[in-house]
């Protein structure tokens, strides 16, 4: 148990110190930038990592929730007047309470009929966004009031760099913890086997709701910053396209592996921006990186890098 | 009645659409238990390689049938280089590298082709016929005539052949498939090499009515996949009757309700039948073994 806590805090340590001195190798604003996109994708993911890593259950509409919380602090303030804070939580709310009337019949499917359901809700939710374009500008997109709070405005991308940083912390810190309570172990029982959970009394139905619940959250969170930090908001970010990437950073950076999100997070955010300079091969070398990484560390990054070590530490 | 007909007629034709790319998941789904999202990839690939090989002075039939057969090899390919690897990986990964793939394939297209539309000439012209105050298509007719084909030749491939036994064989149960000297990987190739011919045949039959490019393949796939689970996955006759449902929906929905929310009724409808029907309407309640 001590270990545990210890390993925890280090991982938060380790996170802390990396966020504090990447800025003395940035060379320019690009590089913050770049950086605080790996922040709020890897909050996204890790949010998504909780219902896929550890209660096991799929969701291929995740980007619903990110766009329900870009756009909530977007809409909010334009035309309801709604100060951006106060707009970032009613997002959130109104994200957990849609994830909560839809789980609860969309989480009694299994496999691939739970994910054509989620890819269901998520093409939907981005069909109203890019629809609805008195409200969100269509598929244009919209802008975003900057964020204001306690007077002090939020903005630029050397402060939204420590400002997302701060929230990929708290982020981690929760979801580490989770882990280690009786609703994380619950998690963990249905991941491994439904009926056995549901055997020794866990009420399979409540805890797959409430993983879906957080995930959404984390992800109506993350979508508002990226709202704020950009000034700018399209229906992309709410669309089929966006699920996916979110779903294959949980799994290049290793299902269940909060530290796997965001190494997942940092790996699929940076390598179009790297690959840029390959100008019309960028597609053609993603996707053939998405293979080879996923043949040869089939359980993501980090736990078969991790798994790697130990057997080299042990013999 | 007209308009209602009209609505029928250009229903079917993308439902059959929608049908072959179904057939296409189930086909590959039942064989190896892999969720294929590159499956649009060859419905684009069939349309492009036709497109520019006609346009390369070869006629159209022959072009067709080069397109049909590089798709086959990107398929056996697919198999061979992305599948086989990672044999034994869970399902989620597996489903991670067909996206790679299919990301791969259209960034491929994209250099090899271009990223303009392009069109192809109706088979036998475009003169409309009126079929009771409906204008159709007489390409329309092209596309269900040619995915009744399809799904014949795979029916009696499937049900009158040894290999064609195999193949279901292997989908009812691999393990017991190879005690009987079955060569599973050999199923497999052959399932993926299928699939891509049957999404190459609908991307050259529908190319003349929707035109094609080198990005159209994600939003098939995402057609596809919906309608195999509204027939219920792994049946293939429920993938035609989910791929002809799912045509009908759009285009009744577009005609009748809303054109700009067209998508939406299908995946609304979708949602409404899994809350009732939790294993599709033509699946089987899979009994869970403990």
């Amino acid at each position: 148990m001590r270990a545990l806590l210890n390993q925890r805090l280090l991982t938060l340590a380790v996170l802390a110190v990396i966020i504090s001195l990447l800025p003395f190798v940035f060379p320019s604003s690009y590089y913050f930038r770049v950086a605080s996109l790996v922040w709020v994708s890897a909050l996204a993911a890790i949010g998504l990592n909780i219902l896929m890593g550890q209660a096991g259950q799929v969701s291929l509409g995740h980007a619903a929730f990110f766009g329900i919380g870009a756009y909530a602090v977007a809409i909010g303030p334009t035309h309801l007047g709604i100060p951006p804070w106060a707009a970032l939580l009613i997002g959130a709310i109104l994200s957990s309470v849609l994830a909560y009337l839809v789980g609860r019949p969309i989480l009694r499917l299994k496999g691939h009929y739970l994910a054509i359901a989620t890819l269901g809700l998520g093409v939907l939710v981005a069909l109203v966004i890019s629809t609805e374009s008195r409200w969100t500008g269509g598929p244009d997109g919209m802008p975003v009031e900057r964020l204001t709070l306690f007077g002090w405005r939020v903005s630029g991308s050397y402060t939204w760099y420590w400002v997302t940083g701060a929230l990929l912390l708290v982020g981690t810190w929760i979801a580490l913890n989770l882990d280690e309570t009786p609703t994380g172990r619950a998690f963990r029982a249905l991941h491994d086997s439904e009926v056995a959970a549901q055997v020794v009394g866990v009420d399979v139905a409540r805890f797959k709701l409430q993983a879906f619940v957080i995930a959404a959250v984390y992800a109506s969170l993350a979508g508002s910053a990226l709202a704020f930090m950009n000034g700018f908001i399209n229906p992309d970010q709410a669309g089929f396209i966006h699920s996916v990437e979110l779903v294959t950073i949980v799994v290049l950076g290793g299902l269940g592996s909060v530290v796997g999100s965001i190494v997942g997070a940092a790996v699929l955010v940076t390598l179009p921006q790297a690959l840029t300079v390959f100008h019309e091969y960028e597609h053609l070398l993603l996707g053939l990186i998405i293979i080879v990484s996923m043949i040869f560390m089939r359980n993501g990054i980090v736990p078969s890098l991790s798994g790697l070590f130990l057997r080299r530490a042990r013999s | 009645m007209a308009e209602f007909l009209q609505f029928l007629i250009s229903g079917l034709t993308v439902g059959a659409v929608y049908a072959l790319v179904a057939l296409g998941f189930t086909l590959i789904y039942n064989a190896s238990g892999v969720v294929n999202f590159a499956q649009g990839e060859f419905v684009m690939l069939g349309g492009m390689v036709t497109v520019f090989a006609s346009a390369a002075g070869v006629p159209l039939p022959l072009a067709a049938l080069i397109a049909v057969a590089a798709s086959i090899m990107i398929g056996l390919l697919l198999h061979r280089l992305a599948i086989e690897p990672a044999r034994g990986a869970s399902a989620v990964t597996l489903i991670i590298i067909t996206i790679g793939a299919s990301i791969l394939l259209r960034g491929l297209a994209a250099i090899i082709f271009d990223k303009q539309f392009h069109k192809l000439p109706a088979f036998t012209g475009d003169a409309p016929i009126d079929i009771l105050g409906a204008a159709v298509q007489p390409q329309s007719f092209w596309v269900l005539g040619g995915a009744a084909v399809v799904v014949v030749t795979l029916y009696v491939f499937l049900e009158h052949t040894l290999i064609g036994k195999a193949v279901l064989a292997t989908a009812a149960n691999r393990l017991a498939a190879r005690l009987v000297g079955i060569n599973t990987t050999t199923i497999m190739a052959l399932a993926f090499g299928g699939s891509a011919a049957i999404g190459a045949v609908a991307g050259i039959l529908v190319t003349p009515i929707t035109l094609t490019s080198y990005d159209v393949g994600t939003l098939l796939a995402l057609k596809g996949f919906a309608a195999a689970m509204l027939g219920g996955m792994g049946n293939p006759v429920g993938a035609v009757v989910g791929g002809l449902l799912l045509g009908l929906l759009e285009a009744f929905g577009a005609g009748y309700l809303s054109s700009t929310y067209k998508d939406a009724f299908a995946f609304l409808v979708i949602l409404i039948v899994l809350f009732v029907a939790p294993q599709g309407l033509f699946g089987r309640r899979a009994v869970e073994r403990v």
